[in-house]
C-alpha cells in the first residue's frame, strides 16, 4: 500500500509550494468544518450517541470472533459465501479467482477503501480483467492514475479545470466542442460513459460500510448510487470488508449511521444506504445470482491485542482529515499512503512498518482537533504518541534528534533544573528580540523560523506566573 | 487444506490469541447471543420520538430539503393523477416502470389511461419507475425499499425519475420502528436482498464540493403520501 520508501518530507514542501492544490484544498474548510458543525448543532443528542457507538464498538471488538461467525452463519443462511484473508495477496487472490470462475472480463467497482490497500485493480488488470471505478471521484482518479487523496472524497485535490483536461484527454470519441465548463456537465458526461460500463459489467465489487451480525447484510451508503448499480447489475456481487466492520444488530448499525453521514459530510444522512443480504432470491426478477463477501484482516486482529486497538473503531467518515491543520496544509498524497490525515498516521505504520512510515505519526502538531471531532472518540493523538515510542525505541530517529530527546528528558525529570533553564532561556530570547516582541530566526531551529516567527516570552515563565498566583489566592 | 493452513482458523486463531480468549468461553458466547436475541437500542433522537402528524411533517420537510418533490394525496385517484402529472412536468414520455406490487397494482389505472405501465425489472431505455415503500423513518426524510418480483431493486436506480408511493400510516419515527417492520414482515435476522434506505434523490459533491444532481441514479425522485 505505501510507497517502499516514501519521501513525506519532501512531498509535504511540494505540496505546500502547489498552487493549484492549495486553492483546492481550500473547499476542505469550506465544506466539509462547517457542514459537520451545522450537522451536529441539528442533534442534540449526538454526544451521546457518539458514547453509545464507542461502546457498539467495543463490545464488538472484544467478541470479534464471535460475532464474525454468527455474521458466517446469517451470510451462509441467505445463500452467500464467505471468505477469509490473512493478509492482502490472499484477498487479491481471493477476489481474482472469484472473477475467473465468473468468466469476467468487465468488472464495475463501489467506492472501497480496502480495495485500495490491498491494490486489488493491478491484480485484476494483470489478469486482464478490465475494471472500472464508478464512483465519480474514484473514476476520475483512476483516469490520471493517481490515488485518492481523501477517503470520502478522492479528487478534494483536483480543481474543476484539471478535471475537465483529464475528460479531454481520456474520452476521445466525444465531440471536442462540447462544454464541460461546469460540473453539472463533467457528471453528465460520467453518468453517460459509466452507465454503459454498468450495464455490460459482469462482477460488481463493493466495500462495505458496515458489516451486521444479525441478519448477515452488508453496508454500503452512497450518494451517488453507483454502489447500488454495482452491486445489482452484474451477475456476481462481491463484497470487500476488513474484518472490524462489523457491528452486532440493526439498531447498532442505526447508532453509527446516525453519525456517519453528519461527521463526513454534515449530511443527515446519506442519499443512499443499501443493505446486501446474500445473492438474489428464486422469485426475483433482478439482482446477482452469487454474492460472495470476502473479510480482510491485514494486521487488524494483531492491533486488537496491542496499544492501537481503538483505532479499529474508526469508521473512515474523514472528519480527522478535514479538521486536521497538517492535512489542510497539504493534502492527502504527500501521506504517501492510501489513509492520509490523523487516522492515517495511526493505521499506515500497523500496516507498512513504523521503519516505513515513521514520518507520519510524527507529522503532528498534537492540536488534538482529530480526537474531538472523532465520531467513534478515538484517541488519535494518543496513538500517535505511542506510535513516536515505539519509533524512538526502535531508534529510528536522527541522531541529533535523539539526543536533543534525551537533553529533554535529563531536564524534564529535574523540576529545579528545568526552571532555572527555563527563566534563563526566557531571559535569553526576550533580550535577544529586543523591542520588537518576536524572533524571526533561532539557533537549532532554522527550519522552524525559516516559515515563520517565534513571539518572544514577556519576562516570566508559566511556573513563575502559576506559583505567583497561587500565593495570590492564598492570600 | 489443513486445518492449520485454513485462512479462517488463522484469523479466528489470530483474534483470540490478541484477545486473550477461548473459543469455548461460555459467558462471553452468551452474551453475544443476547445482544443478537434483543436487539436492545440505543439513543432514539427526540425528533423521531414525536407524534404521527410531526412525524409526518417532519418527514416531508427532510425530504424536501434533500431535493425530493414532495405531494400529499389523499385519494388512490388523486395518486394516479398525481403521477401523470409529474411526467408531465419533467418533460417525460407517459410510460412508467413498475413491479408487482399489490397495492401499485390496485391504483385506478384506468383514471389515467394514456400512462403505459409496463412490469418488471427496469430496462435500460426505461425514464421513469413507479415503487412502493413497506415503511419510512421520519427522522431523515428516509424510505424503505426492499426487492423482490414487488419492487425490483432496479427501479430504484435505472429510470432518471423515480416515484415512491408510500401510505402515510407506514411513516414512523426512527429507523428502530422501521426495523421492526421489516421483522414483522420477514421473520426475525432475515432480509431480502436488497434493502434500499433512500433519502433523496441521486447526488454528488465530488467535483469541488459542488452539489450536482443526478449522478448514477434518478435525477428526480417524487414522493407520493398516501392517506
Amino acid at each position: 500500500m505505501a510507497n517502499a520508501k516514501h519521501d513525506f518530507r519532501s512531498a509535504a514542501s511540494q505540496a505546500l509550494a502547489d498552487r493549484s492544490l492549495q486553492k483546492a484544498l481550500l473547499n476542505v474548510k469550506r465544506g466539509f468544518v462547517s457542514k459537520r458543525a451545522a450537522a451536529k448543532a441539528k442533534l442534540p443528542e449526538f454526544d451521546s450517541l457518539r458514547e453509545e457507538a464507542r461502546a457498539i464498538k467495543d463490545h464488538t471488538l472484544s467478541h470479534l470472533d464471535l460475532y464474525l461467525e454468527a455474521y458466517e452463519r446469517k451470510v451462509i443462511e441467505s445463500g452467500g459465501e464467505v471468505h477469509y484473508a490473512p493478509a492482502a495477496a490472499d484477498a487479491r487472490a481471493i477476489v481474482l479467482t472469484l472473477c475467473e470462475q465468473a468468466g469476467a472480463k468487465l468488472v464495475t467497482k463501489g467506492k472501497s477503501m480496502v480495495s485500495e490497500e490491498i491494490g486489488l485493480n493491478a491484480h485484476l488488470q494483470a489478469a486482464k480483467i478490465e475494471v472500472v471505478e464508478t464512483d465519480l471521484g474514484e473514476y476520475i482518479v483512476q483516469l490520471r492514475g493517481e490515488r485518492p487523496s481523501h477517503i470520502i472524497a478522492p479528487v478534494i485535490h483536483l480543481n474543476k479545470e484539471t478535471i475537465e483536461q483529464e475528460f479531454r484527454r481520456k474520452h476521445q470519441r466525444l465531440p471536442r466542442e462540447r462544454r464541460l465548463d461546469r460540473a453539472e456537465y463533467l457528471v453528465a458526461e460520467a453518468r453517460a460513459l459509466l452507465r454503459e460500463k454498468f450495464l455490460a459489467a459482469d462482477v460488481g465489487i463493493t466495500g462495505a460500510n458496515l458489516l451486521i451480525a444479525e441478519t448477515g447484510s452488508s453496508v454500503v451508503v452512497t450518494n451517488e448510487g453507483n454502489g447500488d448499480l454495482t452491486s445489482t447489475l452484474p451477475r456476481m456481487h462481491i463484497v470487500i470488508a476488513s474484518i472490524e466492520k462489523l457491528v452486532p444488530t440493526l439498531e447498532d448499525a442505526s447508532t453509527i449511521l446516525r453519525l456517519l453521514a453528519r461527521s463526513a459530510t454534515g449530511q443527515e444522512i446519506t442519499t443512499y444506504t443499501s443493505l446486501f443480504t446474500g445473492p438474489r432470491r428464486e422469485a426475483d426478477p433482478d439482482g446477482p445470482t452469487a454474492y460472495h463477501v470476502l473479510l480482510l484482516d491485514n494486521g487488524r486482529s494483531e492491533m486488537l491485542g496491542n496499544e492501537f486497538a481503538d483505532m479499529l473503531r474508526c469508521i473512515r467518515c474523514g472528519a480527522c482529515l478535514n479538521h486536521c491543520p497538517v492535512y489542510g496544509a497539504i493534502g492527502g498524497h504527500a501521506y504517501g499512503s492510501i489513509y492520509p490525515g490523523p487516522m492515517g498516521a495511526v493505521l499506515t505504520p500497523q500496516l507498512s512498518g513504523i521503519d516505513q512510515a515513521r514520518d507520519l505519526p510524527n507529522a503532528s502538531s498534537f492540536c488534538g482537533r482529530c480526537e474531538a471531532v472523532c465520531p467513534m472518540e478515538i484517541p488519535l493523538p494518543d496513538m500517535m504518541r505511542a506510535w513516536r515510542e515505539r519509533d524512538f525505541a526502535r531508534g529510528n530517529p536522527p541522531r541529533f534528534e535523539r539526543l536533543m530527546l534525551k537533553l529533554w528528558a535529563f531536564a524534564a525529570k529535574r523540576p529545579r533544573l528545568y526552571h532555572a533553564l527555563a527563566e534563563a532561556m526566557a531571559r535569553y530570547l526576550a533580550r535577544r528580540a529586543g523591542g520588537r516582541g518576536r524572533l524571526s530566526r533561532l539557533p537549532l531551529m532554522q527550519a522552524w523560523t525559516e516559515a515563520r516567527d517565534l513571539p518572544a516570552p514577556q519576562g516570566n515563565t508559566f511556573h513563575q506566573l502559576y506559583a505567583r498566583s497561587m500565593r495570590k489566592d492564598a492570600r | 487444506m489443513s486445518a492449520a493452513e485454513d485462512p479462517r482458523s488463522i484469523v479466528m486463531g489470530r483474534i483470540r490469541a490478541s484477545l486473550g480468549v477461548a473459543s469455548l468461553d461460555r459467558a462471553r458466547k452468551a452474551s453475544v447471543e443476547r445482544r443478537l436475541e434483543r436487539h436492545p437500542h440505543g439513543t432514539i433522537p427526540a425528533r423521531a420520538r414525536r407524534g404521527r402528524a410531526e412525524c409526518l411533517a417532519l418527514f416531508t420537510e427532510m425530504l424536501t430539503a434533500q431535493g425530493a418533490d414532495m405531494r400529499h394525496v389523499l385519494t388512490r385517484k388523486e395518486a394516479v393523477a398525481a403521477i401523470a402529472s409529474y411526467l408531465g412536468t419533467c418533460n417525460l414520455p407517459p410510460r412508467i416502470r413498475m413491479g408487482r406490487d399489490a397495492t401499485l397494482a390496485a391504483l385506478p389505472w384506468r383514471d389515467a389511461w394514456d400512462i403505459e405501465r409496463a412490469i418488471g425489472p427496469a430496462q435500460p431505455g426505461d425514464r421513469a419507475a413507479l415503487s412502493h415503500a413497506v415503511v419510512a423513518a421520519a427522522e431523515t426524510g428516509t424510505l424503505f425499499l426492499v426487492s423482490g418480483p414487488a419492487n425490483p431493486t432496479t427501479l430504484n436506480f435505472l429510470p432518471e425519475a423515480h416515484t415512491v408511493l408510500i401510505e402515510a400510516a407506514d411513516i414512523v419515527g426512527s429507523y428502530e420502528e422501521a426495523w421492526d417492520r421489516l421483522r414483522a414482515i420477514h421473520g426475525k435476522g432475515t432480509l431480502p436482498r436488497a434493502v434500499n434506505l433512500i433519502s433523496g434523490p441521486s447526488r454528488t459533491a465530488d467535483i469541488e464540493q459542488t452539489i450536482v444532481r443526478g449522478a448514477h441514479g434518478p435525477r428526480r425522485l417524487l414522493v407520493l403520501i398516501l392517506g
